[in-house]
């Protein structure tokens, strides 16, 4: 079967991924590779805006950025996001 | 009778209209990175402008402190809101540093030690409107605000001004830098409060 769904089933894995706190999870830099959760990650206030950057080889996990009463997230270098027990 | 107060805030346009609307005064120089302050020296200091075709003009220290410098007299305005006015600068402008530059494109990607790029577009930098600095209030410019230089286009917020600046790449389109492609306006100007897209 060749057929897509669309994007409301990822409804509850998402839900499972953004469950609660976030800084528990772990994610791997799309630089050096290094699979870490997120609290060990060196975070640059530069409000409005946060520059998230790996703690292993600095470069930039992710960005987030407060742009009027929207939060941003650019997950740029993050190759994977993983949490569970 | 009500009362309100602007709170801690400062004060605001409505006293001066110098200031952008959203923007308040502040006296100090707040310090915004996106990351660790680089250590750049002189010796090995570099500025390229680098065109569409691959030609790159390139400038050491001695060449570009050899350019004719400008005094710069001006307000800048941080995104985050606060402005400061009348701040002195000393610097090379980009119509000295283009003179040279043969290019048909219409727009630049500066590129930073350390990684951080902006977006501006070629007429923003040009006909008196932006540097490349190297002092701030007669002193060398502090690393933490950029040195030893940094792009100084005060007419836009100030994140376009990228500290530790080492050259400009010329693009044919308007693509997003560093903050640009997570939200914050890609032109910027503090008049029309362009803070984000």
């Amino acid at each position: 079967m060749t057929e897509h769904l669309d994007g409301n089933v990822l409804a509850g894995p998402l839900s499972e991924l953004f469950r609660d706190d976030m800084t528990t999870a772990i994610g791997r830099c799309a630089h050096c590779g290094d699979v870490s959760v997120l609290a060990t990650a060196l975070v640059y206030d530069a409000a409005p805006g946060w520059c998230v950057r790996c703690h292993a080889c600095g470069d930039v996990l992710m960005t987030l950025v407060w742009a009027g009463d929207r939060l941003r997230i650019d997950l740029r270098g993050v190759t994977a996001l993983e949490v569970g027990d | 009778m009500s009362i309100f107060t602007r709170g801690f805030s400062g004060r605001g346009r409505d006293d001066n209209p110098a200031l952008p609307p959203g923007q308040y005064l502040t006296e100090d120089f707040p310090v915004l990175s996106a990351g660790p302050t680089p250590t750049v020296d002189k010796a090995d200091w570099e500025f390229t402008i680098t065109t569409e075709t691959g030609e790159t003009h390139r400038w050491n220290w001695e060449q570009f402190m050899a350019l004719k410098i400008d005094q710069v007299d001006t307000d800048i305005h941080c995104v985050t809101r606060w402005s400061k006015l009348g701040t002195s600068w000393r610097g090379v402008s980009l119509d000295t540093l283009f003179a040279d530059v043969e290019t048909s494109a219409g727009y630049t990607m500066a590129h930073s030690y350390g990684g951080y790029t902006t977006n501006v577009p070629l007429d923003d930098l040009l006909d008196g409107k932006a540097w490349i600095a190297f002092e701030f209030d007669g002193e060398d410019l502090d690393p933490e605000h950029g040195g030893p230089a940094r792009l100084l286009v005060p007419h836009l917020y100030f994140w376009k001004s990228a500290k530790w600046v080492r050259g400009l790449t010329m693009m044919e389109n308007d693509d997003p830098g560093f903050w640009e492609q997570n939200g914050y306006h890609t032109y910027g100007d503090p008049w029309q409060e362009q803070r984000y897209w």
